[in-house]
């Protein structure tokens, strides 16, 4: 477990604004072990979606850079695959042809025909949606879209899957069933997952280390946690578990007492500018032109 | 009251709910009264304006126009018909003399009447329409997808797409009669004439329409086909042009639209065959009935720019993944 699989060093971004660079991010360093689930957690703001999507390939660090497995990692690839925070599939796509638009890129020539079905096929078994391989993302529920978008993830064998707040939008029942399959999953496939959460009890459940970052702007790594309990783990048996209620107040001390985020009162409209490009995972307002 | 209501409701000799009946008042009997009102309002009006080609004609007298229009259409078949007869007949006596007689088959010239200017301004108006869009929906993907593309044609699109249609005849005429020199033309040189102008009018909305669609893609879909590198044929196939047609759709549905009643200006304008000239001719013929058969010429256009239109709305539903969108 000790092998550097992903490795951040000395990453930075800056994001241009009419007021000059904005710092959003500097000094992150981070190295993780291949089949680790680490957890990123912070106010929002902080850039956690930053550190995610520098990642992903899809946002270029300013100073610093990203290795996994020794390769600099400088655009986006199905190899990290990633988990958007409102699943992103294609509306006018089936479930089933959402997960083959992934396979078909990621394997074409690898696989045959018959072999690619197959893989779809129990990728979405894996996420317990063999039941609407053909119906389209508008005719089913919030939780299952987020489920046909881990199994879109999987089927693309990442080396690390990347989740961004993945169960952020959904209810706290289906969360807490969403997060069961995803241990079950991970339990199984040995995964490395990076994600990103705001939920306590989330981030202490599901990873191997939980990482603090500090408010930003010019964020970094404030704490990382490292949560020992033993697997598999059930969220019932936990909830009385004095160790686990221990990482949870590790967790919320710093979130709440050492980092905690002072809202100004001040209209959001003045720092809108300098958010603008903190969070890639917003949606894009349409701008009307022409 | 209650009792007759209560009486005929048990009645119900179609063994319809409150519910269809609802939906039938509302679905034919608003658009029939609608439709009377106009009529009325239209008869009483009409009998109030003295033209110098008389009383301006009432909803009776369109009619028995439209019914003479009808009535030409079918003499001029039966004209056509007996023309081909006889042109049978006399090359058939003619073989019968003679087994190596030079026969002649001449095709029949008759003055076109109103259906015939119909057809002529349909086929204009499709052949233009589907030439723009040919040009427009390609390159609106192409505006919607590069910054740089919008930057250097957007001046352009601002600039051309006030032109009213009648500026751009005379060039085109000149151009076409310049360019398209030809013995033995596969098409008429009016007919092209009217379908450039009506390509370079009716151009824009799906133009425009089909590059903000492009250009307003969810960041988030743009994200996953990165992470996927779909190279760009795939991107454009799997998720600009989804993504885009419900816009696309309503630019092609405007330039129809404009395609339709610039073609009607344009054949005015140049007397190419079609409606427009219809409208024109009887305006320079002065006649008695002359008003009426403009009319009927109004609300036949009317009525084809709304079966367009319609039909362009089918196409519409039946290309369209969200087969739950509202079209109207």
């Amino acid at each position: 477990m000790n092998q550097k699989h992903l490795e951040l060093t000395q990453v930075a971004i800056e994001f241009p604004t009419p007021r000059g660079p904005f710092c959003a991010l500097q000094n992150v360093n981070l190295t993780i072990a291949k089949g680790e689930f680490v957890s990123l957690i912070g106010h929002s703001g902080c850039g956690k979606s930053t550190v995610l999507n520098i990642v992903a390939g899809l946002y270029q660090a300013t100073t610093g850079g990203v290795l996994l497995n020794g390769r600099e990692v400088d655009e986006p690839g199905p190899e990290r695959a990633v988990v958007f925070q409102n699943h992103s599939l294609l509306p006018w796509l089936t479930t089933y042809q959402n997960v083959e638009l992934a396979v078909k890129q990621v394997f074409r020539g690898r696989k045959t025909r018959a072999e690619m079905r197959e893989w779809i096929e129990h990728n979405l078994e894996l996420v317990h949606m063999s039941h609407a391989l053909h119906k389209r993302p508008d005719e089913i529920s919030g939780g299952m879209k987020q489920r046909v978008g881990i199994a879109r993830a999987l089927a693309m064998e990442p080396q690390v899957l990347l989740m961004d707040e993945p169960f952020g939008a959904l209810d706290a029942l289906t969360r807490a069933h969403l997060q069961d399959s995803l241990m079950e999953i991970q339990a199984d496939l040995k995964n490395t997952v990076i994600m990103i959460t705001h939920d306590v009890d989330e981030a202490v459940l599901l990873s191997d280390r939980i990482v603090m970052m500090t408010n930003g702007p010019s964020a970094t790594i404030g704490e990382i946690l490292e949560v020992k309990l033993p697997r598999p783990r059930n969220r019932i048996a936990l909830a009385d578990n004095a160790e686990y209620n221990h990482y949870r107040h590790q967790v919320l001390s710093f979130l709440y007492e050492k980092q905690r985020k002072v809202e100004e009162l001040q209209p959001r409209r003045e720092t809108a500018a300098s958010d603008a490009g903190k969070d890639a995972s917003g949606v894009d307002e349409p701008k009307a032109r022409a | 009251m209650t009792a007759v209501l209560l009486k005929l409701k048990r009645a119900n000799p179609v063994g319809w709910s409150a519910d269809q009946w609802r939906s039938l008042a509302s679905g034919v009997f608003f658009p029939a009264l609608g439709l009377a009102l106009f009529l009325l309002v239209w008869h009483a009006g009409a009998q109030q304006i003295n033209t110098s080609l008389g009383t301006f004609p009432g909803p009776v007298q369109v009619l028995e126009q439209w019914n003479n229009l009808v009535e030409e259409q079918r003499q001029e078949n039966e004209r056509r018909h007996a023309f081909y007869e006889r042109q049978e007949q006399r090359n058939a006596e003619l073989l019968a003399r003679n087994p190596d007689a030079e026969i002649r088959w001449r095709e029949y010239r008759g003055r076109p009447t109103f259906f015939d200017q119909v057809v002529t301004s349909l086929v204009t108006v499709v052949s233009g329409f589907v030439l723009a869009s040919a040009i427009a929906i390609p390159l609106g993907i192409l505006i919607g997808l590069s910054q740089q593309v919008y930057r250097a044609i957007n001046p352009l699109i601002q600039v051309f797409k006030p032109v009213s249609p009648l500026a751009w005849l005379p060039l085109v005429t000149l151009v076409v009669s310049a360019v398209y020199v030809s013995s033995d033309p596969m098409f008429s040189r009016s007919f092209l004439v009217s379908m450039i102008t009506v390509t370079l009018c009716s151009l824009w909305p799906t133009l425009i329409n089909t590059s903000v669609g492009v250009s307003n893609i969810s960041k988030d879909l743009q994200n996953v086909s990165k992470v996927l590198r779909l190279n760009w044929v795939t991107h454009i196939r799997t998720i600009v042009i989804p993504s885009a047609i419900p816009m696309m759709f309503t630019g092609l549905r405007l330039s129809l639209g404009i395609a339709w009643m610039v073609l009607i200006a344009a054949e005015m304008l140049a007397q190419n065959p079609g409606l427009g000239k219809f409208v024109w001719d009887e305006f320079q013929n002065g006649s008695s009935d002359s008003l009426g058969r403009i009319c009927v010429a109004v609300l036949v256009i009317g009525v084809i720019g709304f079966l367009l239109d319609r039909s362009m709305l089918l196409l519409q539903s039946w290309v369209n993944w969200d087969k739950n969108a509202i079209v109207r």
